[in-house]
């Protein structure tokens, strides 16, 4: 009779232990070994960090990316910001030309996502993406967040009554027409840079450099970046005047943007005391 | 939306077109067809009246399958066929060369390509791999003036080719670009500009980029002959005034299907002027800013209720549900409904299900819940499709349907041919009794988004769900498998499932039996794709004796290894084996991570982009 009950106990408990949880195992055989190890610090850097709330944070729920990589990550930032974004907030703006669909993107949209996800409640970390899964078509999950955007877009339009789509001619120095896009349709700097990078691809002359983000904290690495033949995304703003993109939270972005330019950074390099006097002004 | 029914839909059983040659190499090298469809021999034919004979009731034969049979008979029978061939199937772009369909082909009209593996819709592939459509538009310019038709699917077209397509073939009728890309709609407008006996120009899916080009006004002027228009997918602006105008002066409009930058104001104003549709795709469904407060809302019911040989409806793209009740007047005859891009409940929805009596076709999203689908069984009875769509396509989302809808809908709708149903938990219980509820099952697409995970009431993995629907549904061709599954899900499937043609796994199996007991066990896999399952070069092995009879395998991060590919390559001289990396990664492992192969006539192909390497 004991022996019975013990089987059934542990047979209770064997079944128990295989119910649904999440193995990272797969997640982690997926990802080459250049990145296994960074792959791995993300997830130390979540448990950790302790940074200010504010600036690209909050984690959202948006079901996909706008308009580049469609499966890959859906550890979104929201479009929500509260004011003053912190020093440790850096705005990547990564215009990855080259291989929009590498794993180094991956890497990058977690390094984000798991940033605003460490100061929120006490929950575990989503589980990151994997790349193509469920299997919906990026068509379709574009969609879908572009109608998630739109109903935020729709309430904020009740309550401010600002216009509606944002479109904005996009050029890019050396291509040969210009397009146009809708900045209502994103909700992050990482999308617009995503979808730029898509948009542009077949005329990438040069690269956007590995380390590239632009840090307006950083004098130093901003000028490095300026100097260097990299792309860097520029817009005019209310006043006419041009700035480097990522210098304000995204919604005054989005108010305040007239129209893009993809410059070479040396080009842009004009820009940068002025960028950095607004960003000041503004801070 | 019938358009878009997988082809596994289509009575195709023989040996594919695109491979009988290899059967008899002698054939290959006596037809030297010409355009006028007169073959010249050297030794006198001893009866060319039999021929004509033939000729002409060959014509008749619309099916490819029994064309391959046909072709197969004698040479005489294989010359015939090839010159009354007038529609060409191709579904592997890569299978065979341009040069030889249309040696073959001589008097095309119709020509159907498909390019790109499925998974590449899923950015399992980096973009640029190929199936590119410029070798065939230039070959078939050359050969076969008298082209009409062309249908792409996961092809990349380029403004040039559009251009090439319209000033190559003056009648040139229809163009269908199913998940097509690489084009923009100054290309379509040039299309559009030189086709003057254009009928069908239908853009589904398909990634079109915004060139600030006006393609709308590019229709000629005068009475068109325009019979369908579908730009659904187009997310630019289009001049409405334009587009009116066009609605205005083509009488034989039957499809017009809009983008979501046509708001419901515009939509009424193009239905009152084309009572005569039978497919609409709404637009945005929903008003546009500048409607001001004052303007009184025009009277959609009305419009709506004109429009009496309605049957497809879609769109809804942006969806205000108020506006739904414009609907209702047509329910009662629609026979497909696309609400797979609105967000609307299940209290939205029953008003308009519960009139939808003639319904076979529906296509809805996940926010339905289990409710929803269970008003859609109370009264969808002649359904024959399902598809639902997840709203947040994550894998541990909130699941607003579960196996409760499910079963419901597999007691309500007794033939029901194809589902495809994303949901975050399932029971072996309720898949079994769909199972059995409707035979007539051919496609069955189940996606449980969590990965591996099992009966979420049992803990047992899927295996029986799935055995039991190869099983009992005896007419069974197209699988998807999700959940966890162990090497018996495949067992069985190797066992039961003998007429499968078309196969998706993921994150499924335990080892190398379970794609074994697959290529054994089932005779007409044709196309099978797998990802992240514990299959390797062993397992690869076992199916050497069937690969020429599939149009393709695909396997992605899987344990397969070089030397495993290199063997079947070496094995198999006309499969075209190749290896794809993510882009940017080196070619230093020895795991492959992306295994493409398909049967070819024409060897490696010579497009191929750096991160492909052809074994």
């Amino acid at each position: 009779m004991m022996m019975l009950m013990m089987v059934s106990l542990f047979l209770t408990f064997f079944f128990l232990s295989h119910s649904p949880l999440f193995l990272n195992k797969h997640q982690l055989q997926r990802s080459p070994n250049m990145l296994g190890t960074e792959h791995d610090l993300n997830f130390k850097e979540t448990e950790l960090c302790l940074g200010l709330p504010g600036g690209s944070g909050g984690g959202g729920g948006a079901a996909a990316a706008g308009g580049g990589g469609g499966g890959k990550n859906e550890v979104e930032s929201s479009p929500k910001t509260t004011g003053k974004r912190g020093y440790s907030e850096t705005v990547d703006l990564k215009l990855n030309l080259q291989s929009k669909e590498g794993c180094m993107d991956l890497n990058q949209n977690l390094e984000n996502g798991s940033k605003e996800k460490n100061h929120l409640t006490a929950k575990p970390p989503a589980k990151a993406q994997v790349l193509g899964w469920p299997p919906v078509r990026s068509y379709r999950k574009n969609i879908m967040a572009n109608q998630k955007n739109n109903s935020d877009e729709i309430s904020d339009r009740a309550s401010s009554g600002s216009g509606g789509a944002a479109f904005v001619k996009v050029c890019m120095d050396g291509a040969p027409y210009l397009r146009k896009v809708d900045l209502k349709m994103y909700n992050s700097y990482q999308k617009l840079s995503d979808a730029l990078a898509k948009m542009f691809s077949s005329f990438t002359m040069g690269s956007y450099g590995c380390e590239g983000m632009i840090d307006f904290m950083n004098e130093s690495k901003l000028m490095d970046l300026l100097n260097s033949s990299d792309y860097v995304p520029t817009y005019e703003d209310k006043d006419g005047d041009w700035m480097l993109v990522g210098d304000v939270p995204w919604e005054m972005f989005v108010e305040s943007c007239k129209r893009l330019r993809i410059m070479k950074g040396s080009e842009a390099i004009g820009l940068a005391p002025r960028a950095m006097e607004k960003c000041k002004s503004r801070v | 939306m019938a358009e878009q029914m997988s082809d596994d839909d289509e009575r195709q059983q023989s040996p594919p077109s695109d491979l009988d040659f290899t059967s008899n190499k002698a054939r290959t090298c006596i037809v030297t067809g010409s355009v006028s469809g007169h073959t010249e021999f050297q030794s006198l034919y001893p009866d060319q009246v039999l021929e004509n004979v033939l000729e002409n009731v060959l014509h008749f034969l619309t099916s490819r399958r029994d064309r391959n049979s046909a072709s197969l008979v004698c040479k005489s029978w294989y010359r015939v066929e090839a010159l009354t061939r007038s529609e060409l199937f191709i579904g592997n772009c890569y299978a065979v060369s341009p040069a030889r369909a249309t040696a073959r082909f001589t008097r095309v009209r119709a020509l159907h390509l498909k390019g790109r593996p499925r998974f590449a819709d899923f950015n399992l592939m980096p973009p640029d791999w190929g199936a590119h459509f410029n070798p065939w538009v230039l070959a078939f310019a050359k050969a076969c003036p008298w082209l009409e038709k062309v249908y792409l699917k996961r092809m990349s077209v380029t403004d040039d080719d559009l251009a090439t397509l319209a000033e190559s073939f003056l009648g040139f009728k229809e163009l269908v670009l199913v998940c097509c890309d690489g084009f923009g709609t100054s290309g379509l407008a040039i299309f559009i500009s030189k086709c003057r006996q254009l009928k069908v120009l239908d853009l589904i899916e398909s990634e079109v980029s915004d060139d600030e080009t006006d393609w709308i006004s590019c229709f000629p002027e005068g009475e068109s002959h325009l019979e369908s228009l579908i730009f659904d997918c187009v997310e630019c602006p289009i001049n409405f005034e334009a587009l009116e105008r066009l609605v205005a002066r083509s009488p034989s409009l039957k499809k017009l299907r809009l983008n979501r930058y046509v708001s419901i104001g515009q939509l009424y104003r193009l239905m009152v002027q084309a009572p005569q549709l039978t497919h609409l795709g709404t637009g945005s469904f929903s008003p546009s800013e500048v409607a001001g407060q004052g303007d009184q809302e025009p009277d959609y019911v009305t419009t709506f209720a004109a429009c009496k040989s309605l049957v497809c409806l879609s769109g809804f793209r942006e969806i205000i549900p108020d506006y739904l009740p414009a609907i209702y007047p047509i329910c009662a005859n629609l026979t497909s409904l696309n609400f797979s891009y609105a967000n609307i409940t299940a209290e939205q929805l029953k008003p308009i299900i519960s009139n939808c009596h003639k319904l076979q076709v529906f296509w809805v999203l996940d926010s339905i819940c289990d409710e929803g689908l269970k008003a859609v069984a109370a009264t969808c009875k002649e359904l024959r499709e399902l598809r639902v769509f997840p709203v947040d396509a994550r894998e541990d989302s909130d699941g607003p349907v579960s196996e409760v809808g499910f079963q419901a809908i597999s007691e309500g709708c007794r033939k029901l041919q194809s589902i495809l149903y994303f949901c975050q938990r399932m029971t072996n219980a309720a898949v079994i009794a769909m199972s059995r509820n409707c035979p007539d099952l051919v496609v069955f697409r189940l996606c449980i988004m969590g990965r591996h995970r099992p009966d979420h009431v049992t803990g047992e993995p899927m295996d029986d769900g799935f055995g039991a629907i190869v099983m009992n549904c005896k007419k069974l061709t197209r699988l998807a498998v999700s959940g966890l599954l162990t090497d018996k899900a495949f067992d069985y499937i190797g066992r039961y499932g003998k007429l499968v043609r078309t196969l998706s796994v993921a994150f499924a199996g335990d080892s190398d039996m379970a794609l074994k007991y697959v290529l054994e066990g089932c005779p007409q896999l044709q196309k099978l794709e797998i990802r992240d399952s514990p299959f390797g070069d062993a397992a690869l092995c076992s199916g050497l004796h069937h690969y020429y009879n599939m149009r393709f395998l695909w396997m992605s991060s899987c344990r397969l290894t070089h030397q495993g590919c290199q063997q079947i390559a070496r094995a198999m001289p006309r499969l075209v084996v190749e290896v794809i990396r993510s882009a940017d990664e080196e070619e230093v492992y020895d795991r492959v991570q992306t295994l493409y192969m398909y049967r070819s006539l024409e060897g490696p192909r010579n497009d191929a982009p750096k991160f492909v390497t052809i074994l």
